[in-house]
């Protein structure tokens, strides 16, 4: 806890990174100034990108004193602004999940290698953010902690699998390696309460640890101030919840 | 992408982006999370030319019942100028 009279500084660059097959991508870095050592997050952004958002969002935990990297997963898609260059993605039916996993993967190194990293990852996401944390906290080794805000497509029917999505998240649960906090709406269509029990079910089947909360009067993306989805009360005890999950699983 | 549900059509005229006019070559046209509509889903229809780059396009964010309505009338539009004989 901060107090009035304490030094505080952060510093926030964008970087690059090697992500994927080895591409080099952009991504935004924040951390608390002092020799550490700190533990570390990966945020994987949601869909609407690589935005303000999730660059407040970078600020928010390294004022929390975590190393932030937040990797621009549409640099492939091109430049431009945020709504423009996700527009795009989303007009291609989104991102490979290998390529999302790759990138986050390199950003969890890279984080891993800093010399003021006391070696703890954690990552998080929300919306399609959420679903790629949990993919990568899967498929890629070396994360101690995950939190998936309301990460729509963990479980997936049959037909929506494609050559972008082969495999359904929830399909990955026993290769789980760390604990996980899922933060979901009771309102939330995508994922449904129904799909978050599905999900429960098979962390319960595999004794994964877990600790979902699942919020009434919230639906999608309860923590976005800027729409009108916003839920106060909720989104400031989600918060509370992801902190205090954090600190006690990468301290 | 929460929803992935896209589909795309190429298209022939003319959009008004932010840098005026282009050549449009393609709508993309989703049901997904829209950036300003206030609406979880929306159906998105995005024109654009991809060969100017990500800003060349012309966004619009519809409800459900406004893409219906949407629709029809442009069907109806389409209806009375091939009966007129402009078509």
């Amino acid at each position: 806890m901060y107090r009035t009279d304490m030094y505080e500084g952060l510093l926030a660059e964008t970087v690059t990174i090697n992500g994927a097959n080895g591409d080099q991508i952009n991504a935004y870095f924040a951390r608390p100034l002092g020799p550490g050592p700190f533990p570390a997050m990966v945020l994987a952004h949601h869909m609407p990108g690589w935005d303000q958002w999730y660059r407040e969002a970078t600020f928010k935990f390294a004022h929390q004193g975590y190393i932030t990297i937040t990797p621009n997963l549409y640099f492939r898609a091109g430049h431009g602004t945020p709504e423009d260059v996700s527009a795009k993605v989303r007009g291609e039916g989104g991102l490979p999940d290998d390529q999302a996993v790759g990138d986050l993967a390199g950003a969890m190194q890279y984080v891993r290698g800093l010399p003021f990293s006391s070696g703890k990852v954690g990552i998080f996401g929300t919306c399609s953010g959420g679903r790629h944390a949990y993919l990568t906290a899967c498929r890629a080794s070396g994360l101690d902690a995950v939190v998936d805000c309301w990460g729509g497509g963990v479980v997936m029917p049959q037909e929506n699998l494609s050559s972008k999505s082969p495999v359904a998240p929830i399909d990955y649960t026993k290769d789980l390696p760390c604990p996980i906090l899922g933060i979901f709406g009771n309102e939330d269509s995508h994922p449904s309460p129904e799909q978050v029990n599905q999900h429960e079910a098979e962390l319960k089947k595999h004794g994964k640890p877990y600790e979902f909360h699942r919020y009434d009067g919230a639906g999608h993306g309860f923590f976005y101030y800027h729409r009108p989805a916003y839920r106060q009360e909720q989104a400031v005890d989600g918060w509370e919840k992801i902190f205090a999950f954090l600190e006690k699983n990468l301290s | 992408m929460c929803t992935m549900i896209v589909e795309k059509v190429k298209v022939a005229g003319s959009g008004k982006g932010t840098s005026g006019w282009f050549q449009l070559e393609q709508a993309n046209v989703s049901f997904d999370h829209p950036f300003n509509a206030p609406l979880e889903h929306a159906l998105n229809i995005d024109f654009v030319n991809e060969s100017q780059g990500t800003s060349a396009r012309v966004a619009v964010e519809l409800s459900e019942q406004a893409a219906r309505d949407l629709v029809k009338t442009i069907l109806a539009v389409l209806d009375r100028a091939e009966a007129g004989g402009h078509l």
